[in-house]
């Protein structure tokens, strides 16, 4: 395919898989990844980088259990600050993996077999990074038991009713069923590194994790009931995650929070922000592992497409909190809405505007959608402009609330930033670690999708 | 034809393409045999139907799953909220709307446990060696090449004519799998 034609055909004719692949090369092609590949310098210095953000990590956290949540920059009444705004922001980035493998399977979209397992390990790696910040925001996680329904001379009992209750129970559920998809699509692709590996202690590794996998036509049956199944049930889990995130804020009376459109358009920014991540991610690595001939532009334009109807939805959500300040009669609505996008943190309001929705519309441009370099650039623009969206929400809307003698302004400390950073470089490292030890792309669903393929250019 | 005193597993005849796959897998039912079954790189749609197999009771299994866990979860609630009281703006302690959300949770929680592990029992998996990883050529089931194994344990098995059949269909090769 040439480079115009790259540009000009509509994205139906787009191949989903380059011309001339069978069975065997795509086996070979994904597989000698894992099993041949050199580790080349440029992945040890990734390495190396991502793991100095995890000590990092480990610094920031150490010394927050040390002298406590002081060292962070909230206060009263910004209680929630960085903890809150992170844990949401790599909430939402998991969704897309989840989309992708779960929505798109049932919608059989046959362009996500190429990108649907790399997906899912962003999902399981982002959940993690996630994970960490309500665990350390409880200021003394050794006694986080306390938060455990058990009776206790203490009289502490959780309030069951209360969507931060929810979100234990929805959170915790969507990092297991997100584990098992990940793992059960792994199995088959297991058995083939088994089978592949000249290298006898990895035999004896893959082998003991694919768990003796045949193929058997008994086993492929059941397994693909059980698939589809899950698909079926992580498509409304995706759904119930973000929305009861939404919850947390929109059932508390705090303006700027208390919105019935809160669910569905935090759910709406989760996807468009996971797919920003897909894109950050499979830009660098289709090229970093050769993997043009199954990542294809085709999947660049379709993830970019859903970037931008998100990116919408979204939008529709940001004028729609306009018309409810307006609309609910309240005064401290009516305040919270124009100290938002005027008070002093007019800064991250104008820069969520600028990256959330004036930057995404340049992809309506097929060109912009098929050229990888803005392509990327766009990607890392909404990734943090998907951020600011949960700092503003936060921030903007606790540092004044109802009763003026109460204001402050919020500013992170170093701690802040120091957490933040180091998140990432855990997310990043899993995922160096990932794309070398596991197969990035699903190597039994290829297989199919080379017969499928075959099949309908043969009709 | 080689005559070993070890005793065998069964027959496996290999493939290289689908459809040749799915012919033999219709012959090997409608001759009868009953303990045969296909290995293939990746689940090829209509081979249960050819080989005769029973339909899965997964989705029965996960439909139980999550009853157990969606029942497990909103009793549990209403378990807790009511033997453990805690006053909120005077709502009713048994506020059932506000049990939906953790009661899907465990709905899905439960389904999908059970999804894989019914999976995984049924399938007698994890099973870390098998005769059929004795055979050589067996490697390629998970690459490129497609596999019908009939059993020595089928009624109607018989090494010779068995061979026969099993050559009859047109394999690259066939092969006696040692036990």
């Amino acid at each position: 395919m040439t480079t115009a034609d790259a540009i000009s055909l509509p994205t139906s004719e787009l191949p989903v898989v380059a011309p001339g692949h069978t069975y065997g090369t795509v086996t070979d092609q994904i597989s000698d990844v894992v099993l041949k590949r050199k580790f080349g310098l440029r992945w040890y210095a990734s390495v190396a980088l991502t793991l100095s953000l995890v000590m990092l990590l480990t610094t920031a956290v150490g010394y927050l259990l040390l002298r406590g949540v002081g060292i962070w920059g909230i206060n009263q009444p910004v209680g929630w600050g960085f903890a809150i705004i992170n844990f949401v922001w790599w909430i939402g980035i998991g969704h897309a993996g989840t989309f992708i493998s779960a929505f798109l399977l049932l919608l059989r979209q046959d362009w996500r077999t190429s990108i649907n397992r790399f997906a899912e390990a962003m999902t399981l790696f982002a959940v993690s990074c996630a994970g960490v910040f309500p665990l350390i925001h409880v200021g003394r996680p050794w006694v986080v038991y306390w938060l455990m329904p058990y009776p206790n001379v203490m009289l502490l009992w959780p309030n069951f009713r209360s969507p931060l209750v929810w979100d234990v129970f929805a959170v915790s559920t969507y990092a297991t069923v997100s584990l098992l998809f990940w793992f059960v699509g792994l199995i088959p692709d297991l058995a083939t590194l088994r089978d592949r590996s000249r290298n006898p202690v990895l035999r004896v590794v893959f082998g003991a994790a694919a768990m003796g996998w045949r193929g058997s036509a008994l086993h492929w049956q059941r397994y693909q009931s059980a698939y589809l199944l899950l698909a079926a049930l992580a498509a409304p889990l995706v759904i119930s995650v973000h929305s009861v995130v939404g919850m947390d804020f929109a059932s508390s009376i705090v303006p700027g929070w208390h919105s019935t459109i809160f669910p569905p358009y935090f759910v709406a920014g989760a996807i468009f922000s996971g797919f920003a991540m897909v894109l950050t991610l499979a830009i660098p690595l289709r090229a970093a592992f050769k993997l043009e001939d199954f990542i294809t532009t085709k999947h660049l334009d379709n993830c970019a497409k859903l970037m931008l109807v998100t990116g919408m939805i979204v939008a529709y959500g940001y004028s729609s909190e306009f018309f409810f300040g307006w609309y609910s009669g309240s005064n401290a609505e009516e305040f919270m809405t124009l100290n938002r996008a005027l008070g002093p943190y007019a800064w991250s309001y104008a820069l969520l505007i600028f990256c959330n929705i004036i930057v995404p519309q340049l992809l309506w441009f097929t060109r912009i959608r098929r050229s990888i370099v803005p392509l990327f650039i766009i990607s890392l623009i909404v990734n943090i402009g998907m951020w600011l969206e949960r700092f503003v929400i936060v921030v903007t809307s606790l540092h004044r609330d109802f009763m003026p003698s109460a204001w402050a302004m919020y500013t992170p400390t170093v701690w802040d930033i120091a957490t933040l950073l180091g998140t990432i470089g855990l997310f990043l490292t899993l995922f160096l670690l990932f794309c070398r030890f596991l197969p990035v792309i699903s190597i039994f669903e290829m297989r199919e999708l080379v017969h499928d393929t075959a099949k309908k250019e043969a009709a | 034809m080689p005559t070993t005193s070890q005793p065998i597993y069964g027959l496996l005849a290999e493939f290289d393409n689908v459809e040749a796959l799915l012919a033999a897998a219709n012959k090997v039912r409608l001759e009868g045999y009953r303990k045969a079954d296909a290995f293939t790189p990746y689940p090829v749609h209509g081979l249960s139907e050819a080989l005769g197999l029973q339909k899965s009771i997964v989705p029965l299994l996960v439909f139980l799953g999550g009853a157990i866990g969606g029942l497990t979860g909103f009793f549990g609630l209403w378990f807790a909220c009511v033997n453990y009281p805690l006053d909120i703006g005077g709502k009713p302690l048994y506020s059932w709307p506000a049990f939906i959300p953790i009661t899907f949770e465990m709905t899905i929680l439960g389904a999908a446990g059970m999804a894989v592990l019914s999976m995984l029992a049924l399938n007698g998996l994890p099973r870390p060696h098998h005769p059929l990883f004795n055979s050589q050529r067996f490697q390629l089931a998970s690459r490129d090449r497609f596999f019908i194994c009939i059993e020595a344990a089928d009624s109607r098995f018989d090494p010779s004519i068995t061979r026969q059949f099993l050559q009859s269909l047109h394999p690259l090769g066939v092969e006696e799998v040692p036990e």
